[in-house]
């Protein structure tokens, strides 16, 4: 199975990288598009500001590459965030996968939210094995409110989808690189994923 | 909910960990890749390294350090000490570190902060600050605690919010040491005129103290060190404790 994690300058790639290897895998780094085309499973990180984020995908043509994937991707964090239609931060236009627009909490809590909190709601395969309510690790001031899409909520301040599905695209809010155990079983489900949709869709 | 992190700090001196550490079932105390992983099994949320070595090796140990323990751990990590410039952060978090943590530099720089935050966005900037209460106002200290300032405690935790910091890491020096609690007061204040996360640290002694600093001091994280390395608490004990105590933990 080849494994990418895009490269395209944003984010602590270093860490999900080692935990793909924790998992008995190996990942390789790219902002190749016909690597990433190629690959059997993408994850695409991201952590940073949104604006200049997508800047940097523009500037490389990835914006254009990752929305007709057709195998299994897994956005992290803002590169989650990136693939919704549009993001308070930087007033940014999205790569428009997922049907929702993200925003920032406000300030009845402590922004961002730094920490463990739990998924509820979980709807995904995505999920097999993992409990309702364990914690994952979030960092964010930016959310996506509950829409369509969403596989797992959290709650900070308001409910709101911590995960989301579409197709091949999968998007989390936290990271599960940085997870302990639960995040483990989540990128382990990831990387099973496809056999499974395939069957799924006969 | 959002839970309250309980968080060990490990001080590294030339690629190892200082303090004495009472972790019999260690291969190696000294070897901070593998006490980090048994602080992780243990139920700790998250680590701090502060790196107390002063060598001209200092910043490619740092970093190896930062790689090896990045290999290993689940979950995230910070590292502290004598961190003083965009290249120093660069590194570190190319390496694998989550966040880092800027202190005295961003006292004799305060602009570091911003381009910290700019650069690499601001959950990965803790500031820490050093204080001590001086008939009845909370002063910055510099170098450890040692070197006062004019800065206000309150003001200068102001400013660093206002300048991008993601964090902030709250040590009281009159508390530091002592065993006898947190400094709660101050915490709570903090923790009142800013919006963002505050870690209390200094002066943890018993499960009490962690349970007052979340609850009085409203602290959104709590790190101590030798209480958990000379095991006088085990994590585990100190979360279903405040669990008890009705304070949101992840067990």
């Amino acid at each position: 199975m080849k494994i990418v994690i895009i490269d395209y300058g944003a984010g602590n790639i270093q860490s999900i990288k080692f935990a793909i290897k924790r998992l008995g895998y190996e990942a390789d780094l790219s902002s190749d598009a016909e690597e990433i085309r190629n690959a059997d499973k993408v994850i695409f990180p991201g952590v940073g500001e949104a604006g200049s984020a997508m800047r940097m995908l523009r500037s490389t043509g990835l914006d254009k590459v990752i929305p007709t994937l057709k195998h299994p991707v897994l956005g992290i964090c803002l590169g989650m965030q990136l693939m919704c239609n549009y993001s308070e931060e930087g007033d940014t236009k999205g790569l428009g996968i997922f049907d929702a627009d993200v925003k920032r909490f406000d300030n009845s809590v402590k922004v961002p939210q730094i920490g463990w909190n739990q998924i509820t709601n979980l709807d995904s395969h995505l999920f097999d094995h993992v409990e309702n309510g364990e914690y994952v690790y979030l960092v964010h001031s930016y959310y996506v409110p509950e829409c369509a899409d969403e596989i797992a909520r959290t709650e900070y301040g308001v409910n709101y989808s911590t995960a989301l599905h579409r197709g091949n695209f999968y998007g989390v809010q936290f990271h599960p690189e940085k997870s302990s155990k639960t995040g483990e079983q989540i990128l382990k489900n990831f990387l099973k994923l496809e056999l499974r949709t395939k069957s799924d869709e006969v | 909910m959002l839970t309250k992190r309980i968080i060990p700090c490990l001080d590294i001196k030339n690629g190892r960990t200082v303090k004495g550490v009472n972790f019999i079932d260690l291969r190696d105390a000294g070897d901070p890749v593998e006490l980090a992983a048994a602080y992780a099994e243990k139920g700790a949320d998250e680590l701090v390294f502060l790196d107390i070595s002063a060598t001209e090796e200092k910043r490619k140990t740092l970093a190896k350090l930062v790689l090896d323990v990045a290999e290993q751990l689940n979950i995230p990590f910070t590292v502290g000490g004598g961190i003083s410039s965009v290249e120093d952060v660069d590194i570190l978090l190319k390496n694998g570190a989550d966040k880092v943590s800027i202190n005295s530099s961003a006292v004799k720089n305060p602009d570091l902060i911003n381009q910290l935050s700019d650069k690499f966005g601001s959950q990965c900037v803790v500031v820490a600050i050093d204080a001590k209460n001086i008939d009845g106002k909370w002063k910055v200290h510099l170098v450890g605690g040692k070197v006062p300032t004019d800065l206000d405690l309150f003001e200068w935790a102001k400013e660093v919010e206002l300048r991008g910091a993601g964090e902030i890491l709250f040590t009281s020096m009159d508390h530091d040491g002592t065993k006898n609690g947190f400094a709660n007061e101050a915490l709570a204040r903090l923790s009142e005129e800013l919006n963002i996360p505050i870690i209390a640290s200094g002066g943890a002694g018993n499960i009490q103290h962690f349970q007052d600093t979340f609850q009085k001091g409203k602290a959104d994280a709590a790190l101590a060190a030798s209480v958990f390395h000379f095991k006088e608490i085990e994590i585990s004990d100190l979360k279903n404790q405040l669990k008890t105590a009705g304070i949101p933990v992840r067990i």
